[in-house]
């Protein structure tokens, strides 16, 4: 059956289990799956630039032995030319065999499901989904602390637009006893909606404006930036950007096996100082980043290696 | 009093919330429809005060059940036949309605892609959300076409 990732709740928790093996499988033993996908042929359809999860995706499939066929931005593809989605994507499945598509508006990758013969994978829609930024993120968690229930999570910075956010705070609550500390200005707070899901479901949050006060009580820190991109007003930007900045002082206050986790990439809210405390977990997320997109890309195309 | 007589095929509307009758004969597009048309506003009613009140003359399957369920599932559908009221019609909330209501979110695909249907599904149930298929931006009222 034809399967696509449109958000990361498409796949149960059970499934999710499955791939997350499948990817540290594929971490442990890399050489297995080096030709997996000989033969085969990923297309990045990305409407506007991503160098770091287009690269991600290119160097899964590279490394799955397939090849890549693409674009990196509207300008170079034919929807410079007003081309629609859907009859690109149904060109497309006649290219390639899988599809990872970015987009700035929302849905496309939906729309390009819908008509499609290849699975296509949302590689980040707009502000809506991004799904394999949030698989990146729990496989992340799972293989660094080897699970994924009981733990305290703070999650800083732009909690409003960051759509990494709100993606991996609907895929944690899924899992058991989880405890959510929100840190943001006041501009920035996490979407009542978010608020109302937890309380809907009695999950533990909090709310605070100072990451130093909560630091003690974390297991895991995900910073995010404040995207330019996602303000319509520069005066606010500028004004929030520089409001959580990580750095040595900050992080004395963490636990000593406290993970800090960035989807990166970052500006200035985690400082250089910070890369190489032992907690800095954000360079293995994006190497996480690739073995789960090799996973996905093997399960979608029903791949499996002996 | 005002005295609308008694149509002999057709359905009667009861029970719509009162001034909302106007946007319902155009989301039910009777506009287009050749058909004798009553619209009663703001009638005295026990249960609600004020009401309004569709009287439709026409063939009974030329009515949109799930566009009339998802602009106000308590109105009273009666479907008249040889002047009388042979069946009472129970509306339940649509799961998705499409081309009823447009996405007015800048963001979503549905602003650019040609001929690409405005979907929105019933995401919750019990307070009554629909969101756009495509980027799951909540219906507001401000959206009805």
């Amino acid at each position: 059956m034809l399967r696509h990732l449109m958000s990361p709740l498409d796949f149960s928790t059970e499934e999710l289990d499955k791939l997350f093996d499948l990817a540290n499988d594929i971490e442990n033993n890399p050489q297995k799956y080096a030709h997996a996908c000989d033969g085969k042929i990923l297309a990045t359809c990305f409407y506007e630039p991503s160098t770091r999860t287009r690269l991600s995706f290119e160097s899964a499939m590279t490394r799955l032995g397939g090849q890549v066929i693409g674009f990196s931005d509207a300008t170079s593809s034919s929807a410079s030319k007003g081309e629609s989605v859907s009859d690109t994507i149904r060109v497309i499945s006649c290219y390639a065999d899988i599809c990872a598509m970015r987009h700035p508006k929302e849905g496309a990758p939906m729309v390009a499901a819908e008509k499609s013969d290849i699975p296509v994978i949302n590689a980040g829609d707009g502000g809506h989904q991004h799904p394999t930024q949030t698989l990146t993120d729990l496989l992340t968690i799972r293989s660094m602390k080897n699970t994924l229930s009981s733990f305290t999570i703070g999650l800083c910075g732009d909690l409003k637009f960051g759509r990494t956010v709100h993606s991996l705070i609907n895929a944690l609550v899924r899992y058991e006893d989880i405890n959510f500390i929100f840190i943001s200005p006041e501009e920035l707070r996490v979407p009542d909606y978010i608020t109302d899901m937890l309380k809907e479901k009695n999950i533990p949050y909090e709310e605070v404006i100072r990451l130093e006060d909560v630091m003690p009580k974390l297991d895991f820190l995900y910073m995010t930036r404040v995207q330019k991109e996602r303000f319509f007003n520069e005066e606010d930007y500028i004004r929030l950007k520089d409001f959580y900045i990580l750095d040595k002082a900050k992080l004395s206050l963490a636990k000593e096996d406290m993970l800090v986790l960035h989807p990166l990439p970052r500006v200035n809210e985690i400082s250089v100082e910070v890369d190489d405390d032992p907690r800095a977990a954000y360079f293995k997320q994006a190497k996480y980043g690739v073995y789960v997109r090799m996973a996905l890309i093997l399960t979608l195309l029903n791949i499996t290696v002996a | 009093m005002l005295n609308v007589g008694k149509i002999e095929e057709g359905f009667v509307l009861d029970h719509i919330k009162a001034g909302k009758s106007l946007s319902l004969y155009e989301h039910l597009q009777l506009d287009k429809q050749d058909c004798t048309v009553a619209i009663i506003k703001n009638a005295k009613s026990n249960k609600m005060g004020k009401k309004d009140i569709l009287k439709v003359e026409c063939d009974i399957n030329l009515l949109d059940l799930d566009v009339l369920a998802f602009i106000d599932h308590n109105i009273t559908v009666n479907v008249i036949k040889n002047g009388d009221i042979v069946e009472k019609k129970e509306l339940v909330l649509p799961k998705q309605i499409k081309n009823v209501i447009k996405c007015h979110n800048p963001r979503c695909i549905t602003s650019i892609e040609q001929e690409l249907p405005h979907i929105f599904v019933l995401a919750d149930e019990e307070k009554e959300v629909y969101r756009c298929k495509y980027c799951e931006e909540k219906y507001s009222e401000s959206a009805m076409r």
